[in-house]
């Protein structure tokens, strides 16, 4: 997804009033920004409130500005920087955060970016997590406020196309439940039960915005009390996606029918892997939802 | 007399009553930074120039800084650090013309400042940028990261001005961090750095005309917290308001200087 976002900036964002910052950090990924935005990319070094800063202050010129880096160095390290210049200023900076949950795997827990969303969300930044690679030209056109872009992995099956953006797509019919996957987690899904009968998965729908708008009247009539309403995310529960949509349906006065909800656990073993070793113990596997969604059609 | 004299000795009169009336604190900081503040406004700046105030807690400072320059009323004034205000103790970037950032939380101004820079720079403008800190503020490193990315990128159309008066919050900063002059860490930084007395409006213009073809510049203004109040060069004066007595033994002072 990386090589995607550099692709759409480059084809649709390389004007003389947009910049390019990153932390350091892009190698085999953003030389081609880097030689086509110029003097408008800027390596700031690994100084990332200062980073930040400069962002606020381009953008106050009226500049499009990219801040690039790995997520956590991106939303946690200057997250005062975040809140106060280019939140409390209402800039349109997009913070571009690559490899949301355990996507960095091995390099350890420094490194992955557990709770990132919830965190821009409080601030009032808007947050998108494409799940398809082609979602990413889409999603930046969006940018006309404060941002956060998670990027993840595309993990959507093998041949498969996905929908038109939209920030809820249904990508599989299903008859038993229906299931709410934010971003990459969405393919993940899509994978794990295409195989499985229309009426003992349930319907798969990928989310990719937060906040979370108006909820789809198809999604919220697919809801059924006596059927599960899944929520996986690859993201701590405090704030994430499962807790969005249970209020936003409690607002609304209806039922989330039967609630399951995999969420990112943290490190629970106190041991360190791979992203596909955290997810598994978090059951945010393929394995771990399969076994999820056939456990509660039991019931 | 320079024509600058009676500007300033104004808007320190005014700058008195603004606290006095609020009740509000960190008058010491705002002392120490106006005289540099009006000289910089009234006789440097010119229309199309950027300023932030970095030490977001001489908010009062600025605000009777616009107000001499006309840009704010009495009645505006009036309503500092009081409800439904567009004047609050740290400003906003929001409320009202030409503050351009929420400030407050201290090491933010120099890389906002280093932004519009660089934004001057690729606009082909001949702008020029000035940030106003506090020497405290320096231990933030991020002001740090600012100043090496500034040299680095020759961002010779930024200043940044240091309110040297050598206290911060819970005592002095020669005691806290052994920073009784900054000058030598900023020069071994790269930045062009020049050093003035903080209270002389002349000493001030001539230091900011030193900029540097190739070189972000560093202003340090040497200064004495809440000079012209009954607890100047102390640390009471970073927090306490002033009595009915010492307001005017302060507002005494500051005429019968004006008038010397």
């Amino acid at each position: 997804m990386r090589n995607a976002f550099a692709s759409a900036v480059v084809a649709k964002c390389n004007d003389d009033r947009c910049f390019f910052l990153t932390g350091d950090l892009g190698f085999m990924a953003l030389e081609e920004v880097r030689s086509t935005f110029g003097e408008r990319f800027v390596n700031m070094g690994v100084a990332e409130q200062n980073m930040i800063g400069v962002a606020a202050g381009l953008a106050r010129e009226g500049m499009k500005v990219f801040a690039y880096s790995i997520a956590p160095f991106c939303y946690a390290r200057p997250y005062e920087q975040i809140r106060n210049d280019i939140c409390l200023n209402k800039l349109p900076v997009c913070l571009v955060g690559n490899g949301g949950g355990y996507a960095y795997g091995h390099m350890g827990p420094t490194h992955h970016a557990l709770e990132d969303c919830a965190a821009m969300l409080a601030l009032g930044v808007q947050v998108l997590i494409p799940a398809f690679d082609e979602d990413v030209p889409a999603l930046l056109q969006a940018v006309a406020q404060p941002t956060y872009l998670r990027l993840g992995y595309d993990e959507r099956p093998k041949g498969s196309t996905a929908p038109e953006y939209a920030p809820w797509r249904l990508i599989l019919e299903g008859n038993n439940g229906v299931m709410a996957a934010l971003g990459p987690l969405a393919g993940l899904a899509w994978g794990a039960l295409s195989d499985l009968s229309i009426e003992a998965r349930p319907a798969v729908w990928a989310v990719t915005e937060l906040p979370l708008g108006k909820l789809p009247e198809k999604f919220l009539m697919s809801i059924d009390e006596q059927k599960p309403l899944f929520v996986i995310e690859e993201h701590v529960a405090a704030g994430g996606l499962g807790m969005q949509l249970s209020y936003a349906l409690a607002t609304q006065g209806r039922s989330g029918g039967r609630f399951v909800h995999r969420y990112a656990l943290g490190y629970p073993s106190g041991r360190f892997g791979s992203q596909a070793f955290h997810r598994r113990q978090c059951g945010l596997d393929v394995v771990g939802v399969r076994d999820m969604v056939l456990a509660e059609s039991k019931r | 007399m320079n024509s600058l004299d009676p500007i300033i000795a104004k808007a320190r009169r005014r700058l008195l009553d603004l606290h006095y009336v609020a009740r509000s604190g960190h008058i010491g900081g705002n002392f120490s930074c106006i005289d540099a503040l009006v000289t910089l406004y009234h006789a440097v700046m010119r229309p199309e120039d950027r300023f932030v105030l970095s030490k977001g807690h001489s908010a009062g400072a600025l605000y009777v800084t616009l107000w001499s320059m006309g840009r704010l009323s009495d009645d505006q004034l009036a309503t500092f650090c009081k409800d439904d205000t567009v004047l609050p103790g740290h400003p906003s970037g929001t409320a009202i013309d030409g503050v351009l950032f929420s400030t407050g939380s201290l090491g933010h101004g120099p890389s906002l400042a280093a932004g519009l820079s660089l934004a001057a720079r690729n606009d082909k403008s001949t702008r020029h940028i000035f940030c106003l800190c506090s020497d405290g503020e320096w231990q933030e490193g991020s002001c740090w990261e600012a100043l090496i990315f500034s040299v680095h990128q020759r961002l010779n159309n930024l200043t940044i001005l240091i309110d040297q008066n050598g206290w911060q919050g819970f005592g002095s900063t020669s005691e806290i961090v052994s920073f009784s002059d900054l000058s030598s860490r900023v020069t071994s930084f790269g930045a062009n750095l020049i050093s003035v007395d903080g209270h002389d409006p002349v000493a001030i213009m001539e230091g900011l005309s030193k900029r540097s073809s190739d070189r972000p510049n560093v202003v340090i203004l040497n200064t004495m917290k809440g000079r012209g109040l009954h607890f100047e060069d102390r640390l009471e004066s970073h927090y306490l308001p002033l009595s009915d007595e010492q307001y005017a033994a302060a507002k005494a002072r500051i005429e019968s200087e004006q008038r010397s």
